[in-house]
């Protein structure tokens, strides 16, 4: 049953081939078995997830249901959810029980989806390798010594290792996008404004983006369908209609032009990862698209502008966590100053204090200018490069990452090398670009990532090019050995 | 030597919108603590803010109102410090791109004359909770209801030159913003209050002297107490051989004086940017002209149309159109009493204010209706009762007792105009004061004053006072 996709299990709930209850036991019963060496929950909500599982049963009886009702899923412990711990993988908010559900929680609990747990993630989002958590680090399942990427890893490892057939994520700098390359399943990053962002923990407000991970581009359409859509408690989000997303998955791909950036082909890209993403290549090539070399020639400001205005939103984002009303505060503080300096010192991690100081710094009087403002002119400039490039090509592809899955611990002194991790994933946010990765072969037995970007709203466009290939080739069914 | 004040004054009005500026949670004062505050104004993790339309259109009017720019873009910025009552760690406002900017607004002057005074931008912003220090032992309590209340910050030119002047310009930005109905200005609430920024310099120089800030006065009188204390202060400093330091200072009323509220150490760097959760405000000329077409009429106009309308005297004029509400009463009284203009001024400024200044009432609870004095007054016009007896009958009405018509009837105030019931009255005096006759007679003529002394007396004050002098006059002389 595990092995099956989102879309499947649908037929099958809504055939009576099986129930909500038994697909909702199995999961529960495989997090049981595996998650205690993967890590990929931080809560299990059993006795809640059989409940609702009931409730689907009866809405599927009772000819109410919708494609997601009745399947488990996960959420990442940064939506925030109604009476179950939110964490967003922090001490800070360890003793946190959200009073309220995000947008995207509600939207999924209308669709009948069944939530079994929230995962893991790097500490509020920070991190390329989900090593930052306060809960521990996540395991590959591809292989227990390397990372599963993040900050959205436990949700990928999960998804990855058929514990639950989708789950949630957020995507800031390539938190979706590059756990789900370096664990071989889909994940998909909408336009900025797409998915409401209302009560999912804010990092870098005009950066973070929600989306889904699932095994098929066509599993993805359906969760994306259910969480996409105009939020008038979210002053961002877009209000414009949702495409139909499966209605054009089986469009076929002749004349697609498919853009590659020179600048993603380049210095620092692994070998064994060039030559997978140069056969996917070669499979569109198959399917009637034909590939145009372009260039996006400010690629090279995209991590350096990233580093100023995510720290620089975070700095301010997270100084609502001071120890007053709620989440982790110091013991026996003195005074004021001793509250919020001891309430934050031992709230936070050390990613999380670096950049909070490196933001704090880019927004001080006399420096903001040369940091803050020089960043989002060159955003905009990283957004021209784009729609120059959207003016000739259809798509633009390239590798999810640069390497497959490193190993645990290997950069977690060198944050430098781990922000270059996320190159090729954070211009796409820069601009608010729809982005998603989508399994590409393998190199060295660890999956590759590849990674296709879509001009604004054009995710129903990206979803079908995800499909096709996954219609063409069945690297999105390997699943890891042992699972 | 002489020395010139500075004074520029950061009005912080609360706008009366019935919720928050980012949030649905209601803005009704005096709720128990923390009921009023939802997720958003508590800064839980994950919320967003969403802009109140209501704040846009409110601030809009009052820039309308003052001549400024209605900026067609604003933008809001986060303003980032720590504090217990300050929920999110950061404040919402406006610091680049203000909604208003470069109006102004003219005062009238002791001396008869008026006087512009620049405003150099109005921005909106969230307002803080409050941190309760009474009755928690060793510990501060947290009130966030008030957390998100829509603040409209208004920031005078430093072109205010003395305590009178700045109490001038506030009192009639308080009186523009009730007119405007954007806001209750009630200042025991802490719905309307300042900060002045104070300087002084020799008189003749052309650069600034440095500033002083005092912060949070909630009254005009101690507006007025504040400047002038700190004024004090600074030229005794400086002629005793000081400098005065930019700083923020508190004023104590029970000590009368101004002191230091933070050191410079403390010095906070706000660390602004753009609220990337919120889109800059755009507004095109259609809104912009929809909410001129709601302006009301304001209290410079009001005043030109009461001197030409109603034949009011300047002086009479301002008194009247200081508030909104005065305004209106006294034009209700004036069509009530079918457009007696100076009589009901007079009233008004005169028996009404006294009544309600003795009770200490708002003008919107009078007990006498403007309905029912411009009756009262019609009465007295068309000879039913005269000027003295309305102070009767208008006092019967202060305590409830029925319309002046009712009034007059119960208690038998109606005037006595018939002649020949006059005249029998004055001959019965007359009958009973020979010896005064003969007085009068002999030439003392301030006796008249007795004789109708004695009528009115007679007729508990009833008499027709302009029939009694005629045909008093006419039986003495004859």
């Amino acid at each position: 049953m595990h092995q099956k996709t989102l879309v499947e299990l649908s037929a099958d709930l809504h055939k009576g081939r099986c129930s909500s209850v038994e697909l909702t036991r199995a999961c529960l019963d495989r997090i049981s078995k595996y998650d205690g060496e993967l890590n990929s929950f931080v809560t299990v909500v059993e006795q809640q997830a059989l409940a609702a599982a009931q409730a689907a049963d009866a809405r599927i009886k009772a000819g109410t249901a919708g494609p997601l009702t009745g399947i488990p899923f996960a959420h990442k412990d940064i939506f925030c959810t109604l009476g179950v711990k939110t964490s967003c993988g922090s001490k800070m908010l360890d003793n946190f029980i959200a009073p309220y559900d995000a947008t995207v929680t509600r939207k999924l609990l209308e669709a009948g989806a069944v939530m079994v747990g929230k995962t893991n993630m790097d500490e509020f989002a920070m991190g390329s390798s989900n090593e930052t958590s306060f809960y521990g680090a996540v395991k590959n399942p591809w292989d227990a010594a390397t990372v599963p990427g993040g900050s959205s890893g436990g949700s990928a490892a999960a998804v990855a290792a058929r514990l639950v057939p989708a789950s949630t994520g957020t995507d800031t700098g390539g938190s979706i996008r590059q756990p789900a390359a370096l664990c071989g399943i889909t994940g998909i990053k909408p336009t900025y404004g797409r998915v409401s962002r209302y009560g999912m923990i804010a990092f870098a407000s005009s950066l973070d983006q929600g989306g889904a991970f699932t095994r098929t581009a066509e599993d993805a359409a359906v969760m994306l369908g259910a969480m996409a859509g105009f939020d008038p408690h979210d002053s961002t989000s877009v209000d414009r209609p949702v495409d139909d997303y499966t209605g054009g998955l089986n469009t076929p791909l002749q004349g697609l032009k498919i853009g590659l950036p020179k600048e993603y082909f380049g210095e620092g890209l692994d070998a064994g990862v060039a030559a997978a993403i140069e056969a996917s290549l070669d499979e569109y090539r198959k399917l009637g698209a034909t590939l145009v070399d372009i260039s996006l020639p400010n690629t090279h400001l995209s991590v350096p502008a990233y580093y100023v205005v995510a720290p620089a939103e975070c700095s301010s984002n997270l100084s609502r966590f001071d120890g007053v009303r709620f989440g982790y505060r110091a013991s026996e503080p003195k005074d004021l100053e001793d509250l919020y300096t001891r309430s934050r010192g031992e709230g936070f991690g050390d990613e999380v204090k670096r950049r909070i100081l490196v933001g704090t710094y880019a927004l001080s009087a006399g420096y903001y200018d040369a940091y803050y403002l020089q960043a989002q002119k060159v955003r905009r400039l990283i957004r021209d490069d784009f729609l120059s490039a959207f003016g000739q090509v259809d798509v633009i592809m390239g590798p999810t990452a640069p390497s497959v899955a490193f190993r645990l611990g290997e950069k977690a002194d060198d944050p430098v090398s781990m922000y270059l991790s996320d190159t090729y994933t954070i211009a796409v946010n820069l601009a608010g670009l729809p982005a998603m990765s989508i399994p590409a072969g393998f190199s060295g037995g660890l999956p590759v990532g590849l990674h296709v970007v879509g001009n604004y709203f054009e995710e129903a466009r990206l979803l079908n090019v995800g499909h096709q290939l996954q219609q063409a080739t069945d690297w999105h069914t390997h699943s890891p050995q042992g699972f | 030597m002489e020395w010139e004040t500075v004074i520029g004054l950061e009005i912080h009005t609360q706008l009366a919108t019935r919720s928050k500026i980012f949030s649905a949670a209601s803005t009704t004062y005096g709720a128990e603590p923390n009921t009023q505050a939802c997720a958003v104004d508590l800064g839980l993790p994950g919320v967003l803010p969403v802009l109140n339309a209501e704040v846009v259109r409110m601030a809009a009017k009052f820039g309308l109102a003052t001549h400024s720019t209605v900026a067609r873009r604003s933008v809001f910025d986060r303003k980032n410090y720590f504090y217990p009552d300050l929920p999110k760690g950061y404040q919402i406002s406006q610091l680049a791109l203000p909604i208003v900017h470069d109006g102004f607004l003219d005062i009238d002057l002791e001396d008869g004359g008026s006087k512009r005074i620049g405003i150099t931008r109005a921005h909106l912003e969230e307002d803080a909770g409050k941190s309760l220090h009474e009755s928690f032992q060793g510990m501060t309590g947290i009130d966030l209801n008030r957390a998100g209340t829509p603040l409209l910050e208004i920031v005078s030119e430093p072109e205010l030159r003395s305590a009178r002047e700045a109490v001038a310009y506030m009192r009639k930005i308080h009186s523009l913003v009730r007119y405007l109905d954007i806001s209750d200005g009630n200042m025991q609430e802490g719905s309307f209050r300042c900060d002045a920024n104070v300087s002084v310099r020799p008189l003749g120089q052309q650069e600034f002297g440095t500033r002083a800030e005092i912060k949070n006065i909630n009254s005009f009188r101690f507006v007025e107490q504040a400047i002038n204390l700190e004024v004090e202060r600074q030229i005794m400093l400086i002629e005793s051989g000081g400098t005065v330091v930019q700083e923020t200072r508190l004023f104590d009323p029970d000590k009368h004086e101004t002191r230091p509220m933070r050191s410079k150490e403390e010095a906070n760097d706000y660390r602004y940017f753009p609220d990337p959760d919120l889109l800059p405000v755009d507004l095109d000329d259609e809104f912009i002209e929809a909410v001129r077409s709601t302006l009301p009429e304001l209290p410079d106009a009001r005043k030109a149309r009461f001197v030409s309308e109603h034949g009011l005297s300047d002086y009479d004029a301002a008194v009247l159109t200081a508030s909104r509400e005065l305004a209106d009463y006294f034009e209700a009284v004036v069509e009530a009493s079918g457009g007696l203009g100076k009589p009901s001024a007079n009233w008004v400024m005169g028996e009404l204010s006294g009544a309600l200044n003795k009770s200490d009432a708002d003008i919107n609870a009078s007990p006498v209706t403007a309905a029912a004095l411009g009756v009262m007054l019609q009465r007295i016009e068309d000879g039913t009762i005269s000027g003295k007896i309305a102070k009767q009958v208008f006092e019967a009405m202060w305590k409830g007792e029925g319309s002046a018509d009712e009034i007059i009837e119960q208690q038998g105030l109606k005037q006595i105009s018939d002649s020949s019931a006059i005249e029998g009255i004055i001959r019965e005096v007359l009958d009973n004061n020979p010896k005064q006759i003969g007085q009068y007679r002999g030439g003392q003529e301030k006796l008249f004053g007795f004789f109708v002394g004695q009528v009115m007396k007679a007729t508990q004050g009833k008499a027709n006072p302009k029939q009694v002098n005629e045909l008093l006059r006419k039986l003495l002389d004859s």
